[in-house]
């Protein structure tokens, strides 16, 4: 993990009110991590003037005031916060329910096939693998993972859907993705439904995913399907989390 | 008190517009999960509408693009203000002046016309709406029908609740007006500057653009010359700033504003600056704009600059004498139009009259 490359982070200015700090130009753990130790950190320091961040693949979208804070003094700030030693803080694990193939995937089969696998071969590979959650983008709640194991990558689709079922759960490229309850517009492919409102602008917890977190696909039947996502719309989270056992010390970024 | 035979006060919506929603000083801290930040798209034309009701800086207004709206006040009193694009103003069907407070009354029929210049306007209302916001803020992203009323525009039989205010003097807004800004749109390089040509580079600082008739809140696509990339246009999805310069494979640039999604995966050659950003929010289809340089340090200074002046001109408020100047501008109006010529130098809705001490 001490293992840097000596070209990153590179802070770039995204206009007098954003700072991008970037830790590499490419899908990787390493990145995606010291993104989010540097989230975790900015979040703890507190740094009158600092808007928000958005942690994404490889890199942390700071927006500040810049009427309050100097881009200069936030740039050493950050620089600071980047290579003091912080700790690998544990993300939440969900088990997500997933209806597999049917209407509920209807790209199941085709996908299966194309890699010489069963469907229920693909599920078992699908719903095998650990995900990790690298960033909530392009649509509210909308969870990009990687660890879709390689037997799995796919190439996107040559016809892009102007519109995919709420709740869909897809993969695309090395990628995989949990859809919120809103029909998006996506070339990946569906490959089951969960029952988890990842987005929720109504419940206690409106966003149950958070960049670090990890999430492993658990099938269902469709009698559990209906019965969890009538709970899901009557506000339970219906995903099950589990703290992740590594010692947290720097918390709280969590819970916004 | 006895309770309000109409139910509890507010504006009866009986045209919503072209496009209004209501809007405040964005959604923050949600970016993170997807969420956009939206917000007003010509905020110094929010504040100044709320300064005129004596409202806070941020209190949520209707935004109204091209066309505003059309409504009945059903509470005792109601003080309103408009700002931004010159969209006529009638009370009662007789012409009202812009960029001042009106006390309205029970019954008061309110129309908001057409822009004569610009394209977004802000009606404040004193006091502010009584609306429930939604993760922090009440505006308005229709994208994903967050906030507002129902997370869509206003129409007819729209109810806004109002909360009540509206003490102290009518103001008007005073001699010291926010100069009208010229010349280039500024910009920041970067962050992804280097996905770019020498040659693309300086297509995008030198090339006129036209705002395409794609623009609305959530971004505006420009047409003229393609940029050129260094190598390739996907870039790894990474976060979007308000006003980002996004750059897709056609090689036309795309402003993203407000209503942008929260990341994306082209490369982005420059930020337009903030203080700018309520100029591109003016803008219609058809009108051009330029791109020039500045660095980031010239950037925040002129962020400075522009909240000085902001602040400048809302100090320079003043109350509204009535029986005198309300009252000639608006004979002047009628004559105009009875008359159906309406010379623009004495237009009496002009909210930028000419900047030299007259």
């Amino acid at each position: 993990m001490t293992l840097k490359d000596p070209t990153f982070p590179r802070l770039l200015d995204a206009g007098e009110s954003g700072l991008v700090v970037e830790f590499g130009d490419g899908i990787d753990e390493t990145a995606n991590a010291r993104v989010i130790a540097l989230d975790r950190a900015l979040a703890a320091a507190a740094i009158e003037g600092v808007r928000e961040a958005v942690p994404t693949y490889r890199s942390l979208l700071i927006l500040f005031d810049p009427l309050v804070v100097d881009r200069a003094a936030l740039a050493g700030r950050v620089r600071a916060l980047e290579t003091a030693p912080g700790a690998e803080a544990a993300g939440t694990l969900w088990r997500v329910p997933v209806l597999y193939g049917g209407a509920h995937g209807v790209d199941l089969e085709a996908v299966a096939s194309q890699h010489g696998l069963t469907p229920d071969e693909l599920v078992a590979l699908h719903a095998g693998a650990l995900y990790r959650v690298y960033m909530i983008g392009f649509a509210p709640g909308f969870a990009y993972l990687g660890g879709l194991p390689e037997r799995l990558h796919t190439s996107r689709r040559t016809d892009p859907r102007p519109k995919t079922p709420p709740r869909s759960v897809s993969i695309g490229g090395r990628q995989a993705a949990v859809s919120p309850p809103i029909e998006v517009p996506s070339g990946w492919h569906l490959l089951g439904q969960t029952p988890v409102r990842s987005y929720d602008p109504g419940r206690e917890k409106p966003f149950l995913f958070a960049p670090g977190d990890t999430i492993r696909f658990t099938p269902i039947d469709a009698g559990a399907y209906r019965d969890m996502l009538a709970a899901a719309e009557a506000g339970e989270m219906v995903a099950t989390p589990e703290t992740m056992p590594v010692p947290s010390s720097a918390g709280g970024a969590h819970d916004a | 008190m006895t309770p309000d035979p109409q139910g509890a006060p507010h504006l009866a919506v009986t045209d919503g517009g072209l496009f209004s929603t209501l809007q405040d000083a964005g959604r923050f801290g949600y970016q993170r999960f997807g969420i956009s930040g939206s917000g007003a798209m010509d905020p110094p034309a929010m504040r100044l509408a709320n300064a005129l009701v004596g409202n806070p800086p941020g209190t949520a207004i209707v935004e109204m693009t091209m066309t505003g709206l059309a409504f009945t006040v059903v509470a005792d009193t109601c003080r309103i203000a408009l700002a931004g694009a010159e969209m006529a103003l009638t009370i009662n069907g007789r012409p009202a002046e812009p960029l001042q407070a009106h006390d309205l009354a029970r019954g008061d029929r309110v129309a908001i016309g057409r822009a004569r210049t610009g394209m977004r306007a802000c009606l404040a209302i004193a006091g502010g709406l009584d609306v429930a916001p939604v993760l922090g803020s009440i505006s308005t992203h229709t994208r994903s029908g967050l906030g507002g009323l129902d997370g869509g525009p206003l129409r007819p039989g729209t109810v806004l609740p109002l909360r009540g205010g509206g003490a102290g003097p009518l103001l008007r807004q005073g001699r010291r007006h926010l100069a009208p800004a010229e010349g280039p749109l500024r910009v920041v390089l970067g962050p992804q500057a280097d996905a770019f040509t020498p040659a693309g580079l300086a297509t995008f600082l030198s090339a006129t653009y036209t705002l395409s008739t794609r623009a609305d809140r959530m971004g505006c696509q420009l047409e003229g010359p393609a940029i050129e990339h260094a190598a390739g246009f996907n870039i790894v999805s990474d976060g979007i700033a308000n006003g980002s310069v996004q750059v897709p494979g056609h090689g036309r640039p795309i402003v993203l504003l407000a209503d942008r999604q929260s990341t994306g995966g082209y490369p982005k050659i420059a930020t337009v600056i903030g203080p700018d950003l309520g100029r591109l929010a003016q803008l219609r289809p058809g009108d051009t704009l330029s791109f020039t340089a500045i660095d980031a340090r010239e950037a925040a200074e002129a962020a400075r600059r522009a909240a000085a002046a902001l602040e400048a001109a809302i100090a320079a408020m003043e109350p509204v004498v009535l029986g005198t100047a309300a009252l000639s501008s608006e004979r002047l109006l009628g004559l105009n139009l009875v008359s159906g010529v309406a010379s623009a130098a004495h237009d009496p809705f002009c909210p930028h009259p000419p900047s030299h001490p007259s």
